[in-house]
């Protein structure tokens, strides 16, 4: 009769447990653990505005400048300025916008493009992302103080902060109080769910159902001119074979309506291409994708480095020569802007090489 | 649109009713001046007696009295087809589908692991889009994560931080809700003009599945966090770019936002996030956080890069909008839409998508005349909030150029912006959000055109 009661005990604590999941008060035994600090510490990196979670560290603008040339400036140019791989980093920028909090240049229509430093108002949001996702190719593998010297190189190349500067948690938000575009973020909209910013109750367009005799007699005022037809490939080719509407084969002249369809012209499938991460890793072009080259250069364009097809012109046979290029790095050759040296192995760069010397074909 | 045929407006759209010794035909009596020869040929055609409706498919009656596809059996009538499972286990799509690819628009971004490929919205049937055909948009190139030893943190203003393995994750009560997801930048490159020629670059960063997991706040509460003074969220992906964005409580407390492991009843592809993503439904995708690896809960926003630097939408003024995250009301004619061709005059069913990031699409009106009039399409279940919805309106096509253009009313009651509404109180700049009604040219050629209207 003694275990009788705990019977009851037990099932009365299932039901208990059941009542309090209803009232989203659950907890699920067996479910998750407490994670250890030592754990919290290795992925608890993330740094707010008001700079809560930033650790301890400096670096100077004369650090951050050497790492910049070794692994930054092969994306964002030497003085964060190219728009070749990514949007630009660094320009646009006044010391009257260091004054006013408010970047001039975001109300000039007529300003190309926006940098970074045109639009950020948060230096935590610059510090943070350099330490969470940069270099591109390898995130993460920045020290702390190296964070701290390539954010300092970029506020001095965007005249924040003079040549001699050291960044550090100390400074840091003396230098926040200098952010060009500061002033210059609103949430007085209606587009986030949620009263926590002083949003604005109603959106911001307001369009009614009207059903009859709406508009006057409509112009088109925007195409896309007739040159740019085939612009994105044939667009045949992107479109079912079969259905009510078949594509465009943008290769050719606008047909006559009715005339004919061409089942040949219209039914060729394209075999789609080879993902990212597939392809016979012993092809020179899947290891291209492999290695990342292909971020920076192109079989027949220029991008931030020379073309495949220039290279293949400039060094036709000359695999040996290619091979010390592609693990060595260099530059001054194509332009200033630094290859890093390659990280794959003897056969790899041979492979690479070897198709380069040999004509560089697709 | 069987009516107007009863009706006596035949001369709509006669051509495509009647082959071409037909036509051939008609206009040699016309000529003559028998206009009754003309009515009779098109009662006729239109009660399909005689004629061959299918002339748009190239497909005339032949003179050997029959189709030869018809006549002669083809080698799947009379042969032995193939065995099970012979697709090593997954089946493929047919190889006549190989042109519904996801594609990337040339010159739009100069890597593939910063990028963006486009669904192919003009290929798309029904509601819900193949994972294989899902959008896809990559910070830092995609992983294909092993489950066994992916992890999920919380922490921050909880009573204790938690761990959890994703077998602990599949433990525990789940919700499966069909949801859109479409890109902030959806629709960007059209803001100032016309830039790309097809629905599938001008609205394929929208994408929608039944995603499987667990509501947010179950973590939460597990983790005890303080949903009193804890007013802000952060979430967290495990790639190279760890992306991370604050997430509106609002959605958390209501239930609404889920971290999901399942997506159309198989797991989450690599593309999407496997083993787990972040689920926030009529929010811009970079909210959606791929492999998804910490939550934290704070006091303040947290001003992460993709809602600092981008995801931020420029005004007139010189302001940048933060925050902004709500994927308002909008929609799109699929079919017909630019770069296809109508192969000829007649019947055709205009079809599209409607979405609203604040609930279910109440109505979506189709105008065939640039926006002058508009006729009420027909809404096909399901009606889901914060889903894709489908729409459809019978069309005859009299082979004059026509505008067809979709407007989409949400429950809200919110209506769908023109362009000259949505520039007048953001300008052009914007980048994000471009939620604009979408205007397709049909030329007299039958190719379809994007453009825009005055």
């Amino acid at each position: 009769m003694f275990r009788f009661p705990k019977t009851v005990l037990a099932s009365a604590l299932l039901v208990l447990s059941g009542f309090s999941a209803a009232q989203g008060i659950a907890s699920y035994p067996g479910v998750g653990r407490d994670a250890t600090p030592k754990e919290v510490a290795a992925w608890d990196i993330d740094v707010r505005p008001d700079f809560k979670g930033l650790p301890p560290g400096s670096g100077s603008v004369a650090k951050g400048q050497d790492i910049w040339e070794g692994k930054c400036a092969q994306c964002h140019g030497f003085f964060g300025e190219s728009g070749e791989v990514f949007s630009p980093l660094i320009g646009g920028v006044t010391q009257d916008d260091i004054k006013t909090g408010h970047v001039a240049n975001l109300r000039a229509t007529t300003f190309p493009g926006r940098t970074t430093f045109m639009k950020v108002a948060t230096l935590s949001t610059v510090w943070d992302f350099i330490n969470r996702a940069m270099p591109w190719n390898a995130p993460k593998s920045l020290s702390t103080d190296d964070v701290y010297a390539v954010t300092a190189f970029m506020l001095n190349l965007s005249g924040i902060v003079p040549d001699n500067f050291t960044l550090s948690d100390k400074n840091i938000r003396d230098v926040q109080s200098l952010m060009p575009n500061r002033n210059g973020m609103t949430t007085e909209h209606n587009l986030w769910p949620g009263k926590e910013f002083n949003g604005v109750a109603k959106p911001d367009t307001q369009n009614v159902a009207c059903m009859k005799d709406c508009a006057p007699e409509p112009k088109v005022a925007s195409f896309l001119p007739d040159f740019a037809r085939n612009a994105h490939g044939n667009l045949a080719e992107q479109n079912r074979l079969v259905g009510a509407q078949h594509g465009a084969d943008t290769t050719r002249p606008e047909r006559k309506l009715g005339s004919p369809v061409e089942p040949n012209a219209m039914m060729k499938p394209v075999a789609p291409k080879a993902d990212a991460a597939g392809g016979d890793a012993k092809q020179p072009t899947a290891l291209l994708q492999k290695y990342i080259c292909l971020s920076c250069h192109a079989i027949d364009r220029k991008i931030v480095g020379p073309s495949y097809s220039d290279v293949s012109k400039k060094y036709p046979g000359q695999v040996d020569y290619l091979i010390k290029k592609i693990q060595s790095g260099g530059s001054g050759i194509w332009g200033p802007i630094p290859m890093p040296p390659q990280k794959l192995t003897e056969a790899e760069a041979r492979t690479i090489a070897t198709w380069l010397a040999s004509g560089a074909n697709k | 649109m069987q009516d107007e045929f009863g009706s006596g407006r035949v001369q709509k759209a006669p051509e495509s009713f009647l082959n071409r010794e037909g036509i051939k035909t008609v206009f040699a009596e016309a000529k003559k001046g028998r206009r009754d020869f003309i009515r009779n040929a098109f009662a006729a055609a239109a009660a399909g007696v005689a004629v061959p409706v299918a002339l748009a498919q190239g497909n005339p009656v032949p003179s050997d009295g029959g189709d030869p596809n018809i006549l002669q059996l083809p080698e799947h009538s009379t042969g032995l087809g193939q065995g099970v499972a012979s697709d090593s286990g997954y089946g493929k799509p047919s190889k006549y589908e190989s042109n519904v690819q996801r594609r990337q628009s040339p010159g739009l971004t100069q890597t593939t692991q910063a990028s963006v490929s486009f669904a192919p919205l003009q290929s798309l049937f029904g509601i819900v889009t193949p994972s294989g055909l899902h959008f896809e948009r990559h910070h830092q190139g995609w992983w294909d994560i092993d489950p066994s030893k992916h992890r999920l943190m919380i922490n921050g203003m909880v009573k204790a931080s938690k761990v959890f393995t994703l077998d602990e994750i599949m433990r525990l009560p789940s919700v499966s809700r069909f949801h859109f997801i479409e890109c902030g930048a959806n629709t960007a490159v059209d803001w100032g003009n016309v830039a790309v020629p097809t629905v599938q670059y001008t609205h394929g960063m929208i994408s929608c599945s039944e995603f499987t997991g667990v509501p947010l706040i179950t973590l939460l509460e597990l983790a005890g966090a303080d949903l009193k003074n804890g007013k802000f969220v952060l979430a967290e992906g495990a790639d190279g770019s760890s992306m991370t964005r604050t997430i509106p409580m609002s959605l958390i407390l209501s239930g609404e936002v889920f971290v999901a492991y399942g997506q159309n009843g198989e797991m989450l592809r690599p593309e999407q996030g496997y083993p787990l993503r972040l689920i926030v439904p009529g929010v811009q995708g970079v909210s959606w956080v791929k492999y998804l690896r910490r939550i934290k809960v704070g006091d303040m926003p947290f001003a992460t890069k993709d809602e600092a630097v981008h995801y931020i939408d420029l005004q007139p003024g010189g302001q940048h909008r933060q925050y902004t995250s709500i994927q308002e009301c909008k929609s799109v004619v699929t079919t017909p839409s630019g770069g296809q061709v109508l192969l000829d005059k007649g019947f055709y069913n205009i079809t599209g998508l409607a979405w609203s990031g604040r609930g279910k699409v109440k109505k979506v009106d189709v105008s065939v005349d640039g926006g002058r009039n508009w006729r009420t399409a027909r809404i096909e279940s399901p009606t889901l909030p914060k889903a894709l919805t489908r729409f459809n309106l019978d069309w005859v096509w009299d082979g004059k150029p026509a505008i067809i253009q979709s407007r989409a009313m949400d429950e809200t009651g919110f209506v769908q912006p023109s362009y000259k509404q949505l520039r007048a109180v953001r300008g052009t700049r914007s980048i994000y959000h471009n939620n604009a009604i979408q205007s397709w040219l049909v030329q007299e050629s039958g190719e379809v055109k994007n453009v825009q209207v005055s």
